[in-house]
């Protein structure tokens, strides 16, 4: 199968939407020139440096019979838009009795590793979990950034696309033909009987690195990715750590109120899992500081793959 | 007010200053010394220094993602600069800011910003400090054409003209906000006309001269100290590099239009003018580039001297005592 680069699968999925709906456009602070050249200016807009305006444009258009597709850039950027995405996008069709529609792809990236400090080094998906009405996706591969990305646009909703920085260039099977993939459903990128490690975006890709390492040691990882993060696959994560008896959860984010702690109570509240728990949860995540800028200081605020396996390890101990 | 020799020529040496630091921060992002992002003021210097060289030391100003040029202008250290952008310990942040997060407080220079027109609510907010104070200080916003377009721009401009804030508001306009032109942006050319809609002066100035832009900050300073509130001055000026020094960056601007702004050299053109007045020499010239490079080196030096943070400053600072 042809490989493809995650940024470049993203740039796909735009294509296809875009040729296949013609409702659908395309907001961001610079149009990106594969989309001008096939779709022209007047779909494909360059805005001011306007987030909060250029985001509520896309609330009303959205409901107006469009499907907008809003490119936020850095999810650093979406938060000088907060009004329009947390009281206007979040509430505005529970708010009026479901009235009218509001499809909207809002993309963000997130994440460090790339030495740019506090503000542009963020993984906040769990600020906006925790708001009801948002939909929201985070893919690790290629593949499904192209196949959830296509199911974003399609959706009646609105659903917010948070896409990993550092794996804007990873190279991963995409194939030729159309396909989606459903919003809603894990993915298992590892069967293993001993621990589960869910993990979300890129250290999907540090989990199966600490998972081969492990084999070595005789011990055999089940790798869980979410995909989407709303709405979430309890089913397929609460089976695997039925199956394992161990959890691992690894979030580039701070653990504070974030996704891992959403993922640990999925976990932990249900009866049947926890009875089969052999271990306490153990989080992988960073440390709950602003990023910042010196080399070492950041790789030592980010988990990775050995802290992985150390906390793979400790599961095992544990219980 | 006609300028001193002795005032000129600090203010070309500021310019130069500014310059020769930032190849030299290039140099070294290149090179793999510096990290991260690093945004080159080369060409704007005299908007930084011909307004910074009209305040006092007390006065407060904020910067943007391009901040070198406002940091030494208003008297930085480059031996902090340069560490901070080498993410050591001894730099300005300790190393957790970089190039896009120098602040120096007790120098006014309230920081860059990563956020675009992020800085300028902050600053009006020193402004209204220093009016609550009553000490005649005065608080300038540095701000970008593409931050023009921003709400916190129009919101904190409003809020200054009304409560007669003592403010400028200096926007860089360098026809471009990254890959996208102003023209493309903008409903109106100036963002200077701007100020008629919050009653307040708005001064277009050649921002490539940088004796002309003193003028405009001079006079903007002074209705700012008397009680009569802000002045948005609007400095058309040029950026000579690509948006950010990462290599490879597609740039849309025609080339013939950037070296006709080239053309416009702020510092030679207040160094052809001081040496036309007979206030500088060839030699005078060249010493002064010496000691600028010769300063520029102990920096780097300091920099590559000074360790890199200890691991446990992660997770110092998130708190005031
Ligand atoms: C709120 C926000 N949106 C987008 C960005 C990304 N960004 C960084 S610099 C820049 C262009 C800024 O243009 P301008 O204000 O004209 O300043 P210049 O770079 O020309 O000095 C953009 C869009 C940002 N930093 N902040
Ligand atoms: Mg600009």
């Amino acid at each position: 199968m042809r490989k493809i680069s995650y940024a470049q699968a993203g740039m796909e999925a735009l294509i296809e939407e875009m040729r296949r709906d013609a409702t659908t456009f395309h907001l961001a602070t610079s149009a990106p020139a594969e989309l001008v050249d096939e779709f022209g200016p007047e779909r494909v807009r360059a805005t001011p440096i306007a987030e909060g305006a250029f985001t509520g444009l896309a609330i009303g258009a959205a409901g107006s019979g469009y499907r907008p597709i809003v490119s936020w850039g850095m999810v650093t950027f979406s938060f000088v838009a907060m009004d329009q995405i947390v009281n206007q996008a979040a509430k505005i069709h529970y708010m009026f009795g479901g009235q009218a529609k509001f499809p909207i792809t809002f993309r963000a990236s997130v994440g460090g590793g790339t030495k740019l400090a506090a503000q542009h080094s963020q993984s906040p998906y769990s600020m906006f979990m925790n708001l009801a009405g948002l939909k929201m996706v985070l893919p690790s591969t290629p593949y499904d950034m192209k196949g959830l990305l296509k199911s974003a646009i399609r959706d009646n909703n609105p659903v917010i696309s948070f896409e990993s920085s550092r794996l804007m260039g990873f190279e991963g099977e995409v194939p030729d033909e159309e396909y989606t993939v459903p919003l809603g459903v894990a993915d298992t990128k590892r069967v293993g009987s001993d621990v589960t490690v869910v993990a979300l975006a890129w250290l999907v890709h540090e989990a199966l690195a600490a998972a081969e390492g492990l084999d070595k040691e005789g011990v055999s990882v089940e790798v869980i990715d979410p995909r989407t993060l709303v709405p979430m696959d309890h089913a397929t994560i609460r089976a695997s750590v039925q199956k394992t008896g161990r959890l691992v959860i690894a979030d580039e984010a701070g653990p504070t109120a974030g996704a891992s702690a959403e993922i640990a109570a999925v976990v932990t509240e249900d009866g049947e899992t926890f009875s089969k728990m052999k271990a306490p949860v153990k989080r992988v995540c960073a440390l709950h500081v602003p990023i910042p800028y010196s080399p070492g200081l950041e790789d030592h605020v980010f988990p990775n793959r050995d802290k992985i396996a150390a906390g793979v390890r400790e599961v095992l101990t544990a219980g | 007010m006609t300028l001193t020799a002795e005032k000129q020529l600090e203010m070309l040496r500021s310019m130069q200053t500014i310059r020769r630091f930032e190849e030299r921060a290039s140099d070294d992002y290149r090179e793999g010394a510096i990290y991260g992002v690093v945004h080159c003021y080369i060409g704007e210097e005299a908007v930084a220094v011909g307004v910074c060289a009209a305040l006092n030391k007390d006065d407060q100003i904020i910067s943007t993602h391009r901040g070198h040029g406002h940091c030494i202008a208003k008297g930085a250290d480059l031996k902090r600069m340069m560490a901070e952008l080498y993410g050591r310990e001894t730099g300005y942040c300790k190393g957790k800011g970089g190039s896009m997060h120098i602040a120096d407080f007790s120098i006014g220079m309230l920081g860059a910003n990563g956020i675009v027109a992020g800085g300028i609510p902050i600053v009006t907010g020193a402004g209204l400090a220093a009016q609550l104070e009553g000490k005649g200080r005065v608080a300038v916003s540095f701000f970008g054409d593409g931050a023009s377009n921003a709400g916190p721009f129009h919101e904190s401009i409003n809020i200054a003209a009304t409560w007669k804030l003592p403010m400028l508001y200096v926007c860089e306009n360098n026809l471009y906000a990254a890959g996208t032109a102003a023209a493309d942006t903008l409903a109106l050319g100036d963002v200077a006309a701007r100020a008629a809609g919050y009653g307040i002066p708005g001064v277009v100035v050649d921002g490539n001269d940088v004796l002309a832009v003193y003028k405009a900050a001079e006079a903007a300073v002074a209705r700012a100290r008397a009680g009569e509130g802000p002045t948005l001055i609007e400095c058309k000026t040029y950026r000579w590099r690509t948006h950010t020094e990462r290599p490879g960056q597609t740039d849309p601007r025609p080339q013939d239009e950037i070296e006709a702004w080239q053309q416009k050299d702020p510092i030679k053109r207040l160094a052809d003018n001081l040496m036309a007045q007979g206030l500088l020499s060839e030699e005078g010239w060249q010493k002064m580039d010496g000691e600028i490079l010769a300063a520029i080196e102990q920096a780097v030096k300091f920099a590559e001297d000074s360790p890199f943070p200890d691991l446990e400053a992660a997770l110092e600072d998130v708190f005031a005592e």
